[in-house]
């Protein structure tokens, strides 16, 4: 059974947050950074909290670290040579691998997360803005007793209206296929597939590949933990929308460009199951809008291209081992929507996400690699993810059609990484033995 | 210029020589040096001696896997494999094992997976009777990686007749070659 007590809440559920701000820290003296961790523990939301659908939350409290957030609170040495060499070496690292070259490099990260000094992250998720605020100051006031914990950076996010429903800066509807996890009495969307084992995403518990994996040490520290892999993506919403102007000579071509990128409307409803025309009802219902497959319905892509994002994001039916590739994503949006009609003012807006998984090199290195970035995918040749892959202007996007298919060649790049960073998120007893000094407390 | 038209033509016979390390320029993927794409496809090919006296249970796995793929034919589908070869051979007293396979992805993109496929058709039972493979390989990954990794031996020149041309393609030009011959039938 899963400690929910122990579980940070974080990946287990998704309360109802119009606003949020990450704090990204970097611990000056160790010893304040312990004592600023023993105050806010009782803070940080628990698994257990959040099954029972206590709704009288407002505001829920994350915490994790980066390795060297690990190493600045006192982790001794042959206990960091345990955990993954990944997580290890972090995102910035890494960038080569996961397609952060070019605009994306670390080199243009914002905000100091490319920086060894980066140590912790908090995640602050409210009810609105004004819950947000009011939090940010209790926080500022406790903090302020800490000089030694400086804030590298924030960032703040809100939902981008209408807020009726969750969606990014480009108009496409979100969160609409998420992983469940075995024994969370949760029953799955149809299309969604089974609930997964907890070693999927919580270290200490057997996985889809069967006994659970060798855990770091030691076990306090790493049981009941999860990997984080941070994600800033800028969205160029303003080139978006040249782009699908010059690619569809009605507003009605135009949204079906968008549809087939994405291989949804924007409204959410499935190209799979609505393949001509939008219907926002199918959009809006989850007993229907996740329920379909790839294999059997569109084996050619004549509905979802074979390059579009959820068709690499999620090949459901057409990869395999897709149990042992699922992530659970958490986030929202940042920056000032820009309205339609309006030319893009330049203001840096976007995503700002988490991806949670037991193995940062399984789930969410492979999806970057692979799914992502890899340019035959289903023996495509020349395309990238239209969204997150890293773009130079030198990929194309097939578009299958009869008789004869469509090929839109160099296609832009609608989104910049602005910054990442691989975090290890505790569960509450780890966070009490790295208060302690990485000691028994 | 996109990408793809850098390809070469499928026409033209083309051998590459290698470099000692196995790559041109290195490049890494998610768990090391990344091995180029080649007129021969991607490959491997790892030799490791095997643990005394297990000859004839690595041999007896010839047809155990025979079978498991005349069961379930498509099961190796996911590597995009052309060919494996098994091969055992002596260096002065000790036994070797060769396995050698020609696919179309990049090995480290399908690691897990080809983990997986080993798993399912007893392709590991073989490795467990080589010296110094990781006994726990069915929960450490990293471990096995690993080992293949070090068992390596990179070729130092490749060749292909009809080079780059992937499985898939092959497979779509005999049915499409499949489909005529129907066709012309028909119009007898």
């Amino acid at each position: 059974m899963l400690e929910l007590d122990d579980i940070q809440h974080f990946l287990l559920m998704r309360p109802r947050a119009l606003a949020a701000r990450y704090g990204f820290l970097s611990f000056r003296k160790p010893d304040e950074g312990r004592a600023w961790l023993a105050g806010i523990i009782d803070r940080v939301g628990r698994g257990r909290a959040e099954a029972a659908g206590d709704h009288t939350d407002a505001r829920w409290v994350t915490v994790a670290f980066t390795y060297n957030g690990l190493r600045a609170l006192g982790v001794d040495e042959a206990s960091l040579a345990t955990f993954p060499d990944e997580f290890r070496q972090g995102m910035a690292a890494r960038a080569a691998i996961i397609g952060d070259t070019g605009a994306n490099h670390p080199d243009h990260w914002v905000g100091g997360l490319a920086s060894p000094d980066l140590h912790a992250i908090v995640i602050l998720f409210a009810r609105d803005v004004a819950e947000r605020e009011r939090s940010v100051h209790e926080h500022q006031k406790y903090a302020a007793q800490f000089p030694g914990v400086e804030a590298l950076s924030i960032l703040d996010l809100e939902a981008t209206p209408p807020l009726d429903y969750a969606h990014d800066h480009f108009g496409y509807r979100d969160r609409m296929s998420q992983p469940e996890i075995e024994g969370m009495g949760v029953i799955p969307t149809p299309g969604s597939g089974a609930p997964l084992k907890p070693g999927e995403f919580f270290l200490g518990y057997p996985d889809e590949g069967g006994d659970p994996p060798p855990l770091p040490q030691p076990e306090i520290l790493s049981r009941n933990g999860s990997f984080l892999a941070y994600r800033r993506m800028e969205e160029h919403v303003g080139r978006f929308r040249d782009f699908l102007r010059q690619n569809g000579n009605t507003p009605e071509e135009q949204e079906l460009v968008a549809a087939k990128l994405m291989g949804r409307w924007r409204s959410g409803a499935p190209l799979v199951l609505a393949p001509t025309k939008d219907d926002p009802s199918l959009a809006a219902d989850p007993q229907r809008n996740n329920d379909f497959d790839y294999g059997r319905m569109d084996p050619h892509g004549y509905a979802v291209p074979l390059g579009a994002h959820i068709r690499r994001m999620n090949p459901r039916d057409t990869a395999p081992n897709m149990n042992r590739r699922r992530m659970i994503r958490r986030g929202g949006t940042y920056g000032p929507p820009l309205p339609e009609g309006v030319p893009d003012d330049g203001v840096e807006r976007g995503l700002a996400a988490f991806v949670g998984c037991a193995s940062l090199i399984r789930q969410f290195e492979f999806a970057q690699n692979v799914w992502v970035n890899d340019p035959n995918f289903h023996e495509l040749k020349n395309e990238r993810d239209p969204f997150v892959g890293m773009h130079d202007g030198s990929y194309d996007m097939t578009i299958p059609k009869r008789p004869i298919r469509k090929k839109i060649t160099g296609l832009p790049a609608f989104c910049t990484t602005k910054g990442g960073a691989y975090f290890f998120l505790p569960g509450i007893r780890a966070l009490k033995f790295l208060a302690a000094g990485a000691r028994e407390a | 210029m996109s990408n793809a038209s850098k390809q070469p033509d499928w026409k033209t016979p083309t051998a590459i020589a290698i470099p000692k390390e196995g790559y041109f320029t290195l490049e890494h993927g998610r768990y090391g040096p990344i091995y180029p794409r080649t007129p021969a496809c991607h490959g491997f090919t790892i030799i490791a001696k095997i643990k005394a006296g297990t000859e004839a249970d690595i041999r007896a796995y010839g047809t155990t896997i025979e079978k498991a793929i005349e069961g379930s034919p498509d099961a190796l589908a996911p590597l995009k494999l052309h060919y494996l070869r098994w091969v055992l051979f002596d260096i002065g007293p000790d036994k070797y094992f060769m396995y050698q396979g020609i696919f179309d992805t990049d090995f480290d993109k399908y690691t897990e997976d080809a983990i997986q496929l080993f798993k399912a058709t007893g392709v590991t039972t073989v490795f467990e009777k080589l010296e110094g493979f990781p006994m726990d390989w069915r929960t450490n990954a990293p471990a096995f990686i690993k080992f293949v990794r070090e068992h390596q031996c990179p070729s130092f020149l490749e060749y292909g007749e009809y080079p780059y041309v992937t499985a898939a393609e092959i497979k779509k030009a005999l049915a499409l070659k499949d489909a005529f011959s129907t066709m012309l039938d028909q119009m007898q």
